[in-house]
């Protein structure tokens, strides 16, 4: 079974978050960089099926130079090769955008199942996996907490408010994974040895013949609006006296309740 | 030219949701400045009936694809519905619920579409006759304004923050054939587990009572389920709680979570991680509830009570129980 798995290279949770002055995009100054933490599921879940069925798992990746070191920590945790579409025209891409250069270089591979995350925890916009699935024409299955494939087709657990659903697709699909699917393994030492040495293929939009032109783009960044600073609340210091007190705040000052 | 605001109305066991109204009063406000007519989509089997309602909620004419092989949803028969319909019509804008189907739909969409999505915003604006979304990025860390090269200009907004407006329009349905072939979808629902009826969605509550690693286990929670039951609220969790095994996954709020702007957000035993901060600092008001004074939720919270959670929660369920009475 042949599996891809995209990853995107995105800022660690941690990090601080400013905009430019300008509102023209983010200060990137101090950020450190990481592999997009739902993709870390995608990639743990392609290494299980190759595990369990054989075939190679290919990572695919839009990002710019430093987008090579998520590829990496990918093939160190066993993944066999990459593909990096590395193109400063990509830079201001829109999901439609990444997501034609990313079925462009997959259609290139031999592939049963894409792997994609639910949503990348910077843009949070989770439309590539599903985007992709449409320009590929195959089914899509998003948001899964789990997944069984069995020959042909494959069975997913996807929750919605309210309830989980048990869906089935035919294979090839594109499934996106969310928290709960698995535990992302680390790479080992051996594994970081090792994915120095496996092939990544560097292209460009012009060679996947992808338009850069968005189809959405983020005209101005804002920062988020300050909170006023709130109160301590005090009353008679028992915990009863406190409580008391914030359930008259919420009714009356806030009215909330 | 593409002209016109639509929106997909969703429906869940033979009734629209509320995200359905919130979607056609926004898109009644977008049409008055544009002014356009506002039209809704409904995709499903039965649903006739549920179209008309709309009219009360400013929606002009209701496009209605009525077919079996809609119930359940499924991503590639409903796609494939509204991509038809948008085709033959050529709206300027689309309205989509960011909800766990909408989000869904709408991605897919993208790509039937090619068009640009801004997701699950928190407000939506005409300027110089177009659309511009606003949503939250980096879980709420900062905000980008969204606008479009490419019809229709699509945006998922977030439930619970749009109000809901009466405005008595037509309402009239328009029934279309969507042309799906049942014979050729590739995926189908084969089960749906419901959760203990009554349970409220995090991402979909009025108000949040959510805990932490301070509720030192499962037990712990009984406490806040019933502070939940008194004020019609979810019970969230830190991932703490979460990775613990104490609460399901669905119930974790933060940056690996459910993002969620509540009116009001109770912090109990939760620190204030940064990735929990940017899962809940859009909530209207914060209350958090933890025994040291240096916790970095303070920082947001509107009201901040220092004390033992196992006495402050209990207290503040009978005081809310004797205000709402
Ligand atoms: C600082 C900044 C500025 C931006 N400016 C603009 C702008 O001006 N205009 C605009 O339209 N967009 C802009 N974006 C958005 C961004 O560049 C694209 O929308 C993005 O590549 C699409 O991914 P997403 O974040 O929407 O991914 P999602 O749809 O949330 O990601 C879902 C999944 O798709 C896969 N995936 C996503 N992206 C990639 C990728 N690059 N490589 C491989 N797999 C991927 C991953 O598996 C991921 O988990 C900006 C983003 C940032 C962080
Ligand atoms: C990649 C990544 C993603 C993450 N995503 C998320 C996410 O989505 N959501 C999330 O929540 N976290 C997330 N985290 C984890 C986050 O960093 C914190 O570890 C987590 O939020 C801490 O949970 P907590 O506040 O419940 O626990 P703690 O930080 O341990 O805080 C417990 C609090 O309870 C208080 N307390 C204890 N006993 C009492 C008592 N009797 N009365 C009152 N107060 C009491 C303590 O003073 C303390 O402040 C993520 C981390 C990483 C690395």
């Amino acid at each position: 079974m042949n599996i891809v798995a995209c990853v995107k290279q995105v800022p660690d949770t941690e990090a601080q978050i400013k905009v430019k002055p300008d509102g023209s995009g983010i200060d990137e100054g101090g950020i450190k960089w990481v592999m997009n933490p739902y993709d870390e599921f995608g990639v743990e879940e392609a290494l299980k099926m190759k595990e369990k069925f054989g075939g190679d798992v290919t990572i695919v990746c839009v990002g710019p130079a430093r987008a090579m070191e998520t590829i990496r920590t990918a093939l160190a945790m066993g993944a066999d090769k990459g593909i990096h579409i590395s193109d400063p025209a990509l830079e201001n891409a829109d999901a439609y955008t990444t997501a034609s250069a990313l079925a462009a270089a997959i259609k290139g591979v031999p592939y049963d199942v894409i792997l994609c995350g639910q949503r990348a925890i910077d843009d949070d916009s989770g439309q590539v996996g599903s985007v992709l699935a449409e320009l590929l024409g195959i089914p899509q299955v998003t948001v899964v907490t789990k997944v069984d494939v069995d020959g042909q087709k494959v069975k997913v657990v996807r929750p919605i408010e309210g309830a989980q659903l048990v869906i089935e697709s035919a294979l090839p699909a594109v499934i996106t994974a969310t928290k709960g699917l698995n535990e992302p393994r680390y790479a080992s030492l051996p594994g970081i040895m090792k994915a120095k040495k496996k092939p990544v293929d560097v292209k460009d939009a012009a060679a996947l013949g992808v338009s850069a032109d968005a189809k959405a783009k983020v005209g101005k960044f804002i920062p988020p609006p300050a909170r006023p600073p709130g109160k301590i609340i005090c009353a008679d210091d028992t915990p009863e006296g406190k409580a008391a007190e914030v359930a008259k705040l919420l009714r009356e000052e806030a009215k909330v309740i | 030219m593409a002209k016109g605001v639509w929106i997909v109305a969703e429906h869940r066991d033979g009734a629209l949701r509320k995200v359905s109204f919130e979607l056609a009063s926004t898109a009644r406000k977008l049409a008055d400045q544009t002014g356009d007519e506002v039209a809704a989509v409904v995709v499903g089997s039965g649903v006739e009936a549920m179209a008309a309602e709309l009219g009360k909620y400013g929606v002009d004419k209701v496009f209605v694809a009525d077919n079996a092989a809609f119930e359940p949803y499924t991503t590639d028969a409903h796609a494939a519905a509204v991509a038809k319909a948008v085709k033959d019509n050529d709206p300027a804008i689309l309205l989509v619920g960011a909800s766990a189907q909408g989000k869904d739909l709408a991605a897919a969409l993208v790509g039937k579409l090619a068009a640009g999505l801004a997701t699950d915003c928190t407000d939506v604006k005409i300027e110089d006759g177009k659309l511009v979304a606003v949503r939250p990025m980096y879980a709420g860390k900062c905000f980008g304004e969204v606008v479009f090269n490419a019809a229709p200009a699509m945006a998922s907004l977030r439930p619970n923050v749009f109000p809901i407006v009466e405005t008595a329009k037509a309402g009239a349905v328009v029934k279309f054939d969507a042309g799906v072939d049942a014979g050729a979808l590739k995926t189908k629902v084969v089960e749906v587990q419901k959760e203990a009826s009554g349970k409220i969605d995090v991402a979909e509550a009025n108000i949040i009572v959510s805990g932490g690693r301070g509720m030192k286990g499962p037990e712990g929670y009984g406490i806040l389920e019933e502070l939940a039951g008194v004020l019609g609220a979810a019970v969230g969790a830190s991932r703490a709680a979460v990775d613990a095994g104490w609460r399901p996954q669905s119930d974790q709020v933060g940056q690996t979570g459910k993002v969620v702007s509540p009116n009001l957000y109770i912090a109990c035993g939760i620190s204030g991680a940064i990735q929990h901060l940017a899962g809940m600092s859009s909530s209207k008001y914060i209350v958090a509830i933890n025994k040291d004074n240096e916790a970095p939720i303070f920082a947001k919270a509107d009201y901040g009570v220092v004390d033992d959670l196992f006495k402050v929660v209990p207290a503040l369920t009978t005081e809310c129980k004797k205000l709402m009475a």
